[in-house]
């Protein structure tokens, strides 16, 4: 017997709330693809990539069809490229991007990250060369993603690093400004980067992951404010209460369809990531839940203990409903990929510093802002500085994830199209950090690294 | 193996005979059938038996689909797991 209630919850979370697995992403490591020549590295990186993933779009198609509920995207994460580089004599970056591109596109996958570099405490070799190529890298390919970790709780920041990496985000919107600023919308800056991580831009294959795994990323933020729509009069508890349940039943369908692939594919179940992950769809928006919980507009006063609360629901009502949850497993918050983001933002009711306070409690950091093209280099590092910072004491995941838009002023839109939506560009502080970010050096570890 | 068919639409002639020799023609055995009325929509939730069912599940899928567009009506097609998933614990 079965419960009719219970099946047409499921069939409108589907239809009517945008319910999703936002991905399935296949973690490929490439460490014994290093090898000295690095014609023969890139070989063996296309060969291993192609022949791992090579049935990961048909099979999650399969399931999508099977299950009835959408999978949006099938990726790939590998190692960061830094460390397959270093063994090379000629350390050619972009080599190795345009090979990534090329085993991307034949496996059908959209997007494929790990053009990535760990430099928490320092730069190692190929380090200093990935990093210096991406902004050429993400120019001259389309499906590549790439992330740079510059500190977490245990080591501190890397102030050489931090500094880096506010002249290549900048590079990066330069290079790309004929085409829409790409480039940095494909760049994630860490703290405290996750190593099994699904989820795009900042997804790759950490050094500790087995040689392949399936990760899977889950969605819903429509389910969950259709949930609270739904609720008349309860209080903030009860709220809780409902995200979680809402939250278990999403968690429930990932591990399932997670489980599913990895015996298709005869590949280890890694995660369920429980994400939050909104998109540009009407219905489909984390800014949205909060207003629906009785913020007038995201941004308000109130906004940050409302995604307080959400993300922590979130997490507990998951938590049980998955062998292993892991990534960066929250709700997210990109500006551009959210519809009442976008709307907040424009109106001037949601600023930079209100996001930054947001990123304390929330799973990720400053996600998809568009800047002014004018702010310098320095500042985009006293950003992503202040992001990182709050990573390290608050030992969670940070990240700067900022598009100067070349040419453009605050109030001017940016459109990036698809999933990465549009942006108002939004005000930033442009008093002089420069000082600051040139002392260069580390921050040391706080006190909360000391748990031995 | 188990599988869940759900019509949702407006009340029309023959949807159960519609859809229940598609079933037959694919050999899928209908083990239990309700219909009732969720706020204004007529819903109707079959479970079938689809372990010796001919031919691939995706391709009776769109088979249903495609029904389902004809007759103006949204059919769906998803195995059992899913719902046992997300509703027990």
């Amino acid at each position: 017997m079965f419960n009719t209630n219970d099946i047409m919850e499921t069939i409108r979370m589907i239809r009517d709330e945008n319910l999703d697995i936002r991905t399935i992403t296949m973690g490929i490591s490439l460490i014994d693809c290093c090898h000295s020549d690095v014609d023969v590295m890139c070989r063996k990186v296309y060969d291993k990539i192609t022949r791992y993933a090579e049935n990961l779009v048909k099979t999650g198609e399969d399931i999508e069809k099977e299950m009835g509920i959408p999978i949006i995207h099938k990726r790939i994460s590998v190692t960061p490229a830094a460390m397959v580089l270093a063994s090379c004599d000629d350390k050619d970056a972009v080599k190795l991007a345009e090979t990534l591109e090329k085993a991307a596109n034949e496996c059908g996958v959209n997007f494929l990250g790990g053009f990535s570099a760990l430099v928490q405490k320092g730069f190692s070799p190929g380090d200093r060369e990935v990093i210096n190529a991406i902004p050429e890298a993400l120019a001259r390919t389309e499906h590549i993603c790439s992330s740079v970790n510059i500190g977490s709780t245990k080591t501190g920041l890397n102030m050489d690093a931090v500094k880096l990496m506010g002249e290549i985000v900048k590079k990066s919107a330069e290079v790309t400004a004929g085409d829409g600023c790409i480039g940095p919308a494909k760049l994630v800056v860490f703290c405290n980067a996750p190593e099994d991580n699904p989820f795009m831009a900042g997804a790759f294959h950490g050094a500790g992951e087995p040689d392949s795994v399936i990760n899977v990323g889950v969605s819903g933020p429509g389910v969950v404010r259709a949930a609270i729509a739904k609720s008349e009069g309860l209080d903030l508890t009860g709220i809780a209460d409902l995200i979680k349940r809402t939250a278990f039943k999403i968690t429930r369908m990932g591990q399932l369809v997670g489980s599913e692939a990895s015996r298709r594919l005869g590949v280890p179940f890694g995660i369920v990531d429980l994400s939050l992950a909104p998109t540009p769809a009407v219905g489909d928006s984390v800014a949205h839940i909060i207003e629906e919980i009785g913020i007038k507009q995201c941004g308000a006063p109130g906004t940050t203990a409302a995604l307080a609360m959400l993300n922590d629901a979130v997490k507990k009502g998951g938590v049980m409903a998955s062998s292993n949850v892991g990534g960066l497993s929250g709700a997210f918050i990109p500006v551009s990929e959210d519809a009442g983001m976008i709307d907040a933002a424009s109106s001037g009711c949601l600023k930079i510093e209100k996001l930054e306070a947001m990123t304390a409690v929330c799973s990720v950091g400053l996600d998809m802002i568009v800047i002014p093209g004018d702010t310098t280099p320095s500042t985009i590092s006293g950003i992503i500085a202040d992001e990182a910072a709050i990573g390290m004491v608050n030992s969670k995941t940070t990240a700067v994830r900022v598009i100067p838009a070349i040419g453009k002023s605050v109030g001017d839109i940016l459109k990036f199209g698809g999933l990465l939506g549009e942006g108002p560009v939004m005000a930033v502080n442009s008093v002089s950090c420069e000082k600051f970010i040139s002392r260069g050096g580390r921050i040391p570890a706080p006190m909360q690294s000391l748990k031995n | 193996m188990r599988a869940i068919i759900t019509v949702v639409g407006k009340d029309t002639v023959g949807i159960l005979s519609a859809v229940s020799k598609k079933c037959e023609e694919r050999n899928v055995n209908i083990t239990d059938v309700t219909q009732s009325i969720l706020q204004d929509m007529f819903v109707m939730i079959m479970m079938t038996d689809i372990t010796k069912m001919n031919g691939k599940f995706a391709d009776f899928s769109d088979e249903l689909t495609k029904l389902g567009k004809e007759k103006n009506l949204s059919i769906s097609l998803m195995r059992e797991d899913i719902f046992n998933a997300m509703h027990t614990v």
